[in-house]
């Protein structure tokens, strides 16, 4: 039975996300945990995250996990989630400049100021196109431009482009799926997703972290 | 092609139980909270939003496995509003598997609630539910005023302005139900949602009188909203939220089909 940890270091709620793994893979183990023995033993880790950067950055180290994230992300299967896909980068204009994890190159900036009456909100909130620019094994069984929900008021700019694996438009077209080795993680919410969220959750859960 | 306009099935839920009469002639047990939930969600709906109108603090206690239980079987977010008042009545709804929580009357009566909120848990999960009612006469300037305790209580805040200190105390979203319009049938109060979506930098969720297909179009193409939330005409199976979605998807609104 392989076993999928689910990183706890209290940032937002877990239960969805353990929720909706036991329900894509009943056969797996699915642990929610900020224990470091746990979480290295593990088969699989799912990195989560929500609120603000610094706040994540913040707990990460209080549970001193940072430099296990580090050394876990790219040797095992490792999809990070929302702030668990932003805090992967170097660096976020959030909190008036915060440092990340700096698995993947790159930066987190902040939407653009909407124009009065454009039309545009921040957060974006809600269900967009995925536009996948990558033949990646997490995409399996999921339609191009299929609708992923999201809510976020920052986004991924990466430096280097072989590791966007889907773009979607909002005032801008940024990355919102990225993938490098063993690690794929996406902006939006796969556990909130519906039926093409629960398709890439059961994909991770079969994954070999191999793209 | 981008975002979609979300469509919002709305579930008044009572001691656990779902109120208002759901009549789906397929659903065996319709004041099941998980059973309504599911239909919901297989129809289309874009997100729920439960609200708590239990009188009595201990069957408070019931919305929590309301939502453990949803959140186990339906993955699309869900909003819990009624009787959040403080930090530990959000931990509670979001530990609970809730996405978001929605504020009324405490946000009135202690404003830096929504600030500690958002600060603890983030924007995102934060919704300020605004009633508002028109304090205007047929002759004056339009002006609405929010009021509490179901639209019974006046407050004498306008309801642009509390909008918009709202989202400076740190909502990330509005809900905004006309008192003048719910439960009538008539359709949004399209002036009243206009103005408040052009004074706000978030989304804005349209609730109160919506009586066939064509109001909620007319909530997104008229109303400004970024989305609209609907309790009879979707529990009485007039329509279904699929329905709804094609209705407006034809009329040139981004939907999630």
């Amino acid at each position: 039975m392989s076993t999928i940890a689910v990183i706890d270091y209290g940032m937002g709620n877990l239960r969805s996300v353990s929720k909706a793994l036991e329900h894509v893979s009943p056969n797996s183990k699915i642990i929610v945990t900020d224990n470091a023995d746990a979480i290295r033993s593990a088969d699989k880790i799912v990195f989560p995250g929500v609120g603000a950067m610094r706040d994540c950055m913040n707990e990460l180290e209080k549970h001193n996990l940072s430099s296990l994230v580090k050394e876990i992300a790219t040797d095992r299967p490792f999809l990070g989630i929302c702030l668990g896909m932003q805090l992967l980068l170097d660096s976020s204009e959030e909190n008036g400049g915060t440092a990340g994890l700096g698995i993947l190159q790159g930066e987190v900036k902040q939407f653009p100021k909407p124009a009065p009456n454009s039309g545009i909100k921040i957060p974006h909130m809600g269900w967009n196109e995925v536009n996948q620019i990558s033949t990646h094994p997490l995409w399996h069984n999921i339609p191009d431009k299929s609708r992923f929900y999201f809510v976020h008021s920052y986004y991924a700019s990466p430096t280097n482009l072989t590791e966007v694996a889907a773009r979607t438009n909002y005032s801008l077209d940024f990355s919102c799926a990225l993938q490098h080795n063993s690690i794929f993680a996406t902006q939006f919410h796969p556990e909130k997703s519906q039926l093409v969220g629960l398709q890439l959750l059961k994909n991770f859960t079969e994954w070999n972290g191999q793209a | 092609m981008g975002l979609a306009k979300r469509i919002i099935p709305c579930l008044d839920v009572d001691q656990g139980r779902v109120v208002k009469g759901v009549k789906f002639v397929d659903i065996k047990d319709a004041g099941n909270p998980v059973e309504v939930a599911r239909r919901y969600d297989e129809e289309g709906a874009d997100e729920l939003t439960f609200l708590d109108i239990t009188a009595s603090h201990e069957g408070r206690e019931t919305i929590v496995q309301v939502v453990e239980e949803v959140a186990s079987e339906v993955f699309i977010p869900l909003t819990v509003g009624g009787g959040i008042r403080e930090v530990a009545d959000v931990r509670r709804m979001l530990n609970a598997g809730a996405d978001k929580v929605a504020i009324n009357t405490a946000a009135v009566f202690n404003p830096e609630f929504v600030a500690e909120a958002a600060d603890r848990f983030g924007s995102q999960c934060i919704v300020v539910a605004i009633d508002a009612k028109r304090v205007s006469a047929d002759k004056e300037p339009l002006r609405w005023e929010i009021f509490t305790h179901g639209g019974r209580k006046k407050t004498g805040i306008d309801a642009i302005e509390w909008a918009k200190k709202m989202v400076d105390f740190g909502a990330g979203e509005i809900l905004l139900t006309s008192m003048d319009r719910d439960g009538t049938k008539q359709g949004f109060n399209l002036p009243l949602n206009r103005a408040v979506s052009e004074s706000v930098s978030v989304p804005l969720i349209a609730s109160g009188g919506v009586g066939n297909l064509q109001h909620l179009a007319d909530g997104v193409l008229k109303g400004g909203a970024d989305a609209v939330l609907a309790a009879s005409i979707f529990h009485f199976a007039e329509y279904s939220v699929g329905e709804a979605k094609e209705f407006m998807a034809a009329q040139g609104i981004e939907v999630r089909l």
